[in-house]
């Protein structure tokens, strides 16, 4: 059975007034794919997850969910579409001014009809998905960075979402951390059944759980590359997507040989 | 397809060993049944094992999550061992996920009485604290100045410039419209007590000494303090949570001398400027009102002119400096010492404008009682 595409990318050209920075992207991301947006710094990745959350309109194309767009939606629609959709961002976005408890609650209080005690004992669920069960007094200040990072997912899936989206998800976090985040994205993803699509640089991460990736790259302001990062590493035509995947590896045995 | 009512069946088998069978849809928009009333047939009998079973349960959600996550940290906490071979394999991962890291235990610190704030020794001893690090950083501020004197200090004036920009120019419209409004207050003020002795042209004396002493510099300082103060309280705090003044602490730069003393010179320099352009500015309001009660604008510049002291304008220059210095010190103590988060930022900026008003108003009495002394 063919893979059904959950978010098409169309011939999206993104741009900042004059000065574009990525043309002609195009690719499918499949439903229960975790897809990963890579490439060099400066290439346009976090732009582009801007872009297909509907926080930055494309000079050009489309971004399609289910099939229907969401650039050419209304108002309304997009609203629908996002609260079935669990955000991350590369600082967190906790609002400082509130505990984790009514940080995670929010969307849960704006979206569902539960009653305030479903909503708390969800809340302790959360939060223990994340690690940080008995954290709910806590207000993001009083924990660490990593801690606030995980508090973060577990706002991102409070409204069970379809999709996942992550920018950045192990920026500043030790190893063991990261390793950890990485498998809780993958549980979290098949126990939910959501896409994920993150933006990252962590080549651990990559390879450990991503099942499909888009290559941007700075020079040619364009995708260069598409597909399993794995194969992508060994097999593919493009040498930088090569350098990036090994590391730069292969620059390096090119330059002493 | 209809959704099936949430529900759970205990099934206490025997002192060792009891099922638990989870059925219907738990959903959104059903009314999922109170983990305390399973804790309560729980405790009742206490099995050694408790068998959970999912082969009848429908749809379900985050509120299943919640009632077996309670249910999976009371077995533990009673000693009930808890299988969950029988429970879908969504579920069951999900549950392994939740239940890996214990629940944190938060510890209990000694909470403050809401009476606490109101208390007056509190009170007294926060005012000290208060006084203690106004007067630490404003010594640290004039050692910064001497060092600058010096030509020793490590101040950027690359800023300067764009400083005096935002606190001067840019600040003309708002000072423009008060100024005017100030004067022309003054000048009703005036004009219903001066009436009644025939006096209206007198008007001019008043507006002109109280515009050049007292309204047209306090004015212009408040606008200053809730403008410029409060922005440059937000800028440092801002600096503060992106760690930037750490930075510049651990570069061997002096924070104060590096961020605090452009931005006061800024104020110092167009604070004067600006008194000078909202007395003339509060004059014309004031000659609006004298026009109105059929003064002619020469009598009134006439009157003006012999109201004009270089005393009286030496006095609002003189309280002009002052207040730039303590607008200075409030926005900047505020932006520094303002905590980590964007709630914190907010707080310094709302801190920065209090504080220099209170420090305006106290100046300024204490200001004109010395020059009462002096007889100035």
């Amino acid at each position: 059975m063919a893979a059904e595409a959950h978010i098409t990318v169309s011939d999206v050209t993104m741009a900042y007034g004059s000065l574009v920075i990525q043309r002609d992207l195009n690719f499918d991301i499949n439903r229960g794919d975790i897809f990963v947006i890579m490439g060099g710094s400066g290439c346009g990745k976090s732009t582009l997850l801007k872009h297909m959350l509907g926080l930055i309109d494309p000079a050009a194309g489309d971004i399609l969910y289910n099939g229907n767009s969401f650039t050419h939606a209304t108002a309304q629609e997009k609203e629908q579409m996002r609260q079935r959709w669990g955000i991350t961002y590369q600082s967190g976005g906790l609002f400082s001014a509130m505990s984790l408890l009514e940080n995670v609650s929010l969307p849960l209080q704006l979206y569902t009809d539960y009653s305030a005690n479903d909503i708390a004992d969800i809340v302790a669920y959360k939060l223990s998905l994340v690690g940080l069960g008995g954290y709910q007094a806590y207000y993001p200040s009083e924990i660490s960075g990593g801690m606030r990072k995980r508090a973060a997912l577990a706002r991102a899936i409070a409204l069970d979402p379809e999709i996942l989206f992550f920018d950045e998800p192990s920026a500043g976090l030790d190893p063991i951390s990261s390793r950890l985040l990485d498998e809780l994205i993958v549980q979290l993803k098949e126990s939910i059944g959501a896409t994920v699509v993150m933006v990252t640089h962590e080549l651990a991460s990559i390879f450990d759980i991503a099942t499909n990736s888009v290559y941007l790259d700075a020079n040619t302001r364009t995708m260069i590359d598409y597909g399993d990062p794995r194969y992508l590493r060994d097999h593919s035509e493009q040498a930088v997507v090569r350098q990036f995947l090994a590391r730069g590896i292969n620059a390096s045995q090119e330059r002493t040989a | 397809m209809t959704d099936q009512a949430p529900g759970f069946q205990l099934d206490q088998q025997n002192q060792e060993q009891a099922a638990l069978k989870i059925t219907g849809d738990w959903v959104q928009g059903q009314q999922a049944p109170e983990f305390s009333e399973l804790r309560t047939q729980l405790a009742a009998g206490l099995p050694g094992k408790l068998a959970m079973d999912g082969s009848d349960l429908g749809r379900w959600d985050s509120i299943l999550m919640a009632f077996l996550l309670q249910c999976f940290n009371f077995c533990r906490d009673s000693g009930i061992e808890v299988q969950t071979d029988a429970l879908p394999e969504g579920v069951r991962r999900l549950l392994s996920v939740a239940t890996t890291v214990p629940p944190h235990q938060r510890p209990v610190k000694a909470r403050d009485s809401w009476l606490s704030g109101a208390n007056p020794l509190e009170l007294v001893k926060r005012a000290l604290v208060d006084i203690r690090e106004s007067m630490a950083f404003i010594g640290e501020v004039t050692i910064a100045l001497f060092k600058l004197a010096l030509g020793q200090a490590n101040t950027r004036f690359s800023d300067f410039k764009n400083f005096c920009y935002q606190a001067g120019p840019d600040a003309f419209a708002i000072i423009s419209l008060t100024s005017v409004l100030v004067g022309m207050i003054l000048g009703y003020l005036g004009a219903v007590q001066l009436q009644q002795f025939g006096a209206e042209i007198y008007v001019a004396d008043l507006v002109v000494i109280g515009m050049l002493r007292e309204m047209g510099v306090l004015m212009t300082a408040v606008v200053m303090a809730g403008r410029t103060g409060a922005a440059y309280a937000a800028q440092l705090g801002t600096m503060q949570t992106n760690e930037e003044i750490d930075a510049i602490t651990t570069m061997g730069i002096s924070p104060i001398e590096f961020l605090v003393i452009p931005r006061m010179l800024a104020l110092i320099v167009m604070m004067p400027l600006l008194t000078i352009y909202a007395d003339l500015l509060g004059m014309i309001g004031g000659g609006i009102v004298a026009g109105g009660m059929g003064i002619t604008p020469l009598q009134y510049f006439n009157q003006a002119e012999t109201a004009v002291s270089l005393t009286h304008f030496m006095v609002g220059m003189s309280k002009s400096l002052v207040f730039a210095v303590l607008i200075a010190i409030a926005g900047c103590r505020s932006g520094i010492n303002s905590g980590r988060s964007s709630a914190a930022v907010g707080q310094a900026a709302t801190e920065a404008v209090v504080t220099a008003i209170v420090y305006l108003i106290v100046a300024d009495a204490a200001i004109n009682i010395l020059f009462q002394q002096l007889g100035i």
